[in-house]
């Protein structure tokens, strides 16, 4: 009666093996996640971050070095009991900013309760030396040792820029995919421009861990590590000891100091007023730093040397001369009265040449000039004879680096304006316009836009008699290495060599007899310089100018000098960059009345 | 009955084979499991689960000689009586007991001790095959399928309330045994039937769908069928019947089982039930097995079982290390063996010329196929995670012995098969 029970057993335990393996076939050999997953678990990937490269100034003194921080973090499985009071006691801390770290620790992307993940980020040595002793009682929180940026001197901010964590978007948009949530990348300045040289590459090193994330030797002989390589290393052209003097001379002043080598383009000094202490947006008080400094109502995140437009004022009238002169609409022998009819003028004097025109600043003189060069009489009526010489004009200023981006190696450079024909038939809504439109261009003023590094770039152009390298922070990649290949080509004029000695001239009679001659004078060299008042609305007092370089022959430092609202240029602009040029060509300055003068602010 | 020790030339040397494989790779596997490179081990040492299983397997060798030099009408007189002793400690355990593990289910002294159900499965095998090799014993009589459930059912009771689920449920294999001798299949058909209906009960969280769905095909079966008052009753008692049963499952999911089982139960049905929480021991077992691909890792080579993300590496979850060193082949290894040793216990079983020898013999293979079933089931995911070891290879002196000891009395029984009475 039982017949055909035994095979039927038989066959269920059969079948029950069959499924077994068919089961297993299909998670062994066909599903490959479990592979994934088991690495997953059992390797750690520890990475390891690379140093940021150095930069030093020209002289190789060290400007930005990393120091330890400490990241702590935590694996959540591993925290038993969490003495919440205790933890916010020695961390200093408050219990909301605790449930915070818990709240964003949870949302992060990576978040999984069996990795470590980011719970106090940089910690400074001093800080993780006070905690470091208590990090028994929490379980669960693991150190993961960084480097912050630190600077020696807390100067030159700007144009350094800082390092912070990578924004959400910014790690969208990274293509390369280099970065992962929780890196640091250079976020302005130096640091953001040359964030491909200076940031090294990650080390990887593979490890076993067993479920409680305690190391259980290599992976694989270590085969598949690869070691972190640090950033390559960044010479600047900084001169270190200039550029804190020239923020110590900008205290309390908006504006901006541009120091360019002319024989190379380096930059010796980039001054912007007002700045901020750099190590103030490094560690942990970053975030809190970062939204003082950039809510601060005198901008001081604002770049001036670059980013600044403001009409150039006199100091534009070398630029008309060369033009001019380039154009032989005059000579230098040309004599035009100042008639004071159209445009005013200032100082004592009635029938210059063009040396004297500008050592003056003679505002009549260039008001011809510029009429001369821009209805030649080559058109047929007035509108397109002024068309047609505003078309050659631009050319030539704009051949000076006028109007368009440098090129400096900083983000955020501005273009400034020099105006086209088509500017105005835009600006007038018609071609209807003609020179008596547009004659504030002749002195600087009007339409004409420039920033502070293109001032200093035309002092260089004219001290090299006409031709300039793009200004650049730095001047090699490494130590034995060299700048980016654009910074070592020459950029020449539109005007003739020849015509610049008119230029050299003129600027130091400037210096010796005309609007320089109280402040900008130095006995032991000579100083080439151009003043500039710009025009500011009242009751602001006017903005001063001044650029120069120096020594006359075979010159070492071209400079540009801007103070807002601190009224002529021969008072505060000159003041600040004779003290500049005297700073750097002698290591000491001489003058301590017009230090003085400069410190105490008081221009009118 | 001449020379009763030397039976030599009659044991069954295949099944001994298979065991001494089975047990060999069972205690190499173990040493993987618990092999940590940086200590500096050996397989012997006696620190680790390798080196105390080694005095295990000693020890069963002994066992072993025991059970041949005895007298095999021994374990047929006696069985009733071990019987007794055996359900006397079991009940003793619950007052006397250490707790290991959450299971109350170990007595001894100091730090040996043994598990008394492990013994308790050979015990009631012997006696449920006493009771049906008994003479006039008939199956179609329901007073004898009466007491075969409650010698079935009294063991697991006692052990139920040492809150051992996995080992309790180990005997509802005897209804195989059972169903062989002659019991009508139906009992088991119900014993299937409940467990589809407990796991819908799991899947569905609001009973009154089920009800409802119930109650929608009942009015189905009866609109279309001839729609007399006799067959309307019956179903609508058979509906009635399924749903108390899905009350009673709900009441015990939820009121009787320890919280740890249910949630194991849950887990089973929902895949991605808090695969951290209580799903952690699949999820981490079936990433260790899977990731073994086709050949394994390499002896020793393992990750996942070493570094302790499978819990209970070297005793119920012992499959995960053959399954991640040694790949699917291992596995196919293993699974294979037991296939064989099954069969051939089946073989030997239906070679005795008596029932007792017979049923007993079932008993063996029966007892064996629930533990490899469920063992194995769990570590893949294809059953909950009940606590039962894999026969030979986990880890654990009692089970150890209560294997040898069930297998080895019948091939003792096997032996001696020519000089016992016919009784079938």
């Amino acid at each position: 009666m039982n017949e055909g029970r035994k095979e039927i057993v038989q066959i269920v335990f059969l079948l029950i093996g069959i499924v077994f393996l068919v089961k297993l076939f299909f998670i062994q050999v066909i599903d490959d996640r479990y592979a994934e997953l088991a690495d997953g678990n059992a390797i750690l990937r520890q990475v390891e971050y690379p140093f940021r490269g150095l930069i030093y100034d020209r002289n190789g003194k060290l400007i930005v070095y990393n120091s330890p921080e400490y990241d702590l973090e935590m694996v959540v499985k591993d925290v038993k009991k969490f003495d919440s009071v205790k933890f916010c006691e020695v961390f200093e801390i408050s219990k909301e900013d605790l449930r915070r770290r818990f709240k964003e620790m949870k949302a992060r992307k990576e978040y999984s309760p069996f990795k470590p993940t980011l719970f106090i980020n940089q910690l400074s040595s001093v800080d993780f030396a006070r905690v470091q002793d208590y990090l028994d009682e929490f379980p669960g929180i693991y150190v993961q040792a960084r480097t912050s940026r630190s600077y020696e001197a807390p100067a030159l901010a700007n144009a350094l820029g800082y390092v912070s964590e990578i924004s959400k978007e910014n790690l969208a948009r990274d293509e390369s995919k280099i970065y992962k949530q929780g890196d640091y990348v250079g976020q302005s300045g130096i640091e953001s421009f040359y964030e491909e040289q200076l940031r090294g590459k990650r080390g990887v090193r593979f490890k076993l861990r067993n479920v409680k994330g305690i190391e259980k030797g290599s992976f694989k002989n270590s085969e598949y590590d690869t070691l972190s390589i640090p950033g390559q290393n960044l010479i600047t052209g900084i001169d270190i000891d200039l550029q804190q003097y020239g923020e110590f001379l900008m205290k309390g002043k908006a504006g901006s100091i541009v120091a360019i080598e002319p024989s190379s383009g380096e930059i010796l000094s980039l001054v912007s007023g007002p700045s901020y202490d750099p190590n103030l947006l490094t560690g942990r008080s970053y975030s809190s730093n970062f939204k003082l400094i950039s809510t601060d109502t005198l901008k001081p995140l604002f770049n001036r040397p670059l980013m600044a437009q403001y009409r150039p004022g006199s100091i534009f009238k070398i630029a008309q001369a060369m033009t001019a002169l380039q154009e032989k609409v005059i000579t230098p022998d040309t004599r035009i009265r100042c008639d004071r009819n159209v445009i005013n003028c200032h100082g004592a004097h009635s029938n210059e040449d063009l040396r004297g025109a500008i050592a003056n600043s003679c505002n009549p003189y260039f008001h011809n000039v510029l009429r001369r060069m821009l209805n030649q009489g080559i058109g047929k009526d007035p509108f397109e004879d002024t068309r047609i010489g505003l078309a050659e004009w631009n050319k030539h200023i704009g051949s000076f680096g006028f109007g368009k981006k440098l090129g400096i190696d900083l983000p955020n450079e501005k273009e400034g304006l020099v105006p086209t024909p088509a500017y105005y038939d835009r600006a007038y809504k018609s071609p209807a316009w003609k020179f008596s439109n547009i004659y504030s261009l002749a002195i600087g003023e009007g339409e004409n836009l420039v920033v502070p590094i293109q001032m200093a770039n035309f002092a260089a152009t004219i001290a090299n008699r006409g031709f300039y390298y793009t200004p650049h922070l730095v001047k090699a990649i490494g130590e034995e290495g060299k700048p980016l290949p654009q910074y070592t080509e020459r950029h020449y004029t539109s005007i003739d060599s020849s015509y610049f000695i008119v230029a050299v001239d003129a600027m130091q009679k400037v210096v010796e007899e005309g609007t320089g001659q109280y402040r900008a004078k130095l006995a032991d060299v000579i100083v080439c310089g151009k003043t500039g008042t710009v025009q500011n609305a009242p009751p602001l007092f006017d903005h001063s100018v001044f650029i120069a370089f120096a020594p006359r022959d075979n010159p070492k430092i071209a400079i540009s000098v801007y103070v807002e609202d601190a009224g002529q240029g021969a008072r505060a602009a000159a003041s600040i960059a004779s003290l500049m040029i005297e700073k750097y060509l002698f290591g000491q300055t001489k003058r301590p009345h017009i230090e003085q003068y400069v410190l105490a602010g008081k221009f009118e | 009955m001449r020379n009763e020790v030397d039976i030599s030339g009659k044991l069954d040397w295949v099944t001994v084979l298979l065991y001494i494989l089975l047990v060999a790779l069972g205690w190499i596997n173990i040493f993987a499991a618990v092999y940590d490179e940086t200590a500096n081990q050996t397989i012997w040492d006696l620190s680790l689960n390798s080196g105390r299983q080694l005095i295990f397997i000693a020890a069963s060798v002994v066992i072993i000689f025991a059970i041949i030099i005895i007298d095999m009408r021994f374990y047929e007189t006696f069985a009733y009586l071990f019987y007794g002793i055996i359900l006397f400690v079991l009940l003793l355990i619950p007052i006397i007991g250490k707790e290991v593990g959450g299971n109350k289910s170990w007595i001894g002294v100091g730090s040996f001790g043994v598990q008394p159900s492990e013994f308790a499965k050979f015990i009631t095998a012997l006696a449920v095959a006493k009771f049906i090799g008994s003479v006039g014993f008939k199956m179609d009589n329901l007073k004898n399928q009466l007491i075969l459930l409650t010698l079935m059912v009294i063991p697991m009771g006692l052990i139920l309330l040492q809150k051992d689920f996995g080992t309790a449920i180990v005997f509802a294999s005897l209804l195989l045994v059972y169903y062989r001798e002659g019991m009508s299949p139906f009992l088991l058909i119900v014993g299937i039937s409940m467990a589809v209906i407990a796991i819908l009960t799991l899947i569905v969280e609001n009973q009154l769908y089920l009800y409802g769905v119930i109650l929608v095909i009942l009015g189905l079966i009866i609109f279309f069928g001839k729609r007399t008052l006799r067959r309307i009753l019956t179903l609508s008692a058979g509906a009635l019947i399924i749903i108390l049963t899905i009350q009673s499952f709900d009441y015990i999911i939820n009121n009787v089982l320890p919280i740890r089982h249910k949630k194991r139960l849950e887990a089973l049905v929902n895949p991605n039930f808090d695969p951290m929480g209580i799903n952690w021991n699949v999820t981490q077992s079936k990433i260790a097995i899977g990731s073994g691909g086709f050949i394994g890792k390499g002896f020793l080579k393992g990750t996942q079982t070493k570094f302790d993300f499978v819990p209970e590496q070297s005793t119920d979850f012992i499959f995960c290390t053959i399954g991640e060193e040694h790949g699917w082949v291992g596995s196919l290894v293993v699974v294979s063996l037991f296939m064989v040793l099954l069969m051939r216990v089946i073989q030997i079983a239906e070679r005795q010329k008596n029932r007792f020898n017979r049923s007993y013999g079932y008993a063996v293979a029966s007892i064996f196929f629930f533990h490899f079933a469920v063992n194995i089931g769990m570590t893949i995911g294809l059953f909950p995670v009940i606590g039962i070891p894999l026969p030979f290879f986990s880890y654990g002196g009692s089970s150890l012995w209560g294997f040898t000891i069930l297998l080895f009395i019948l091939l003792k029984l096997d032996a001696h098969r020519g000089q016992v009475l016919q009784r079938i």
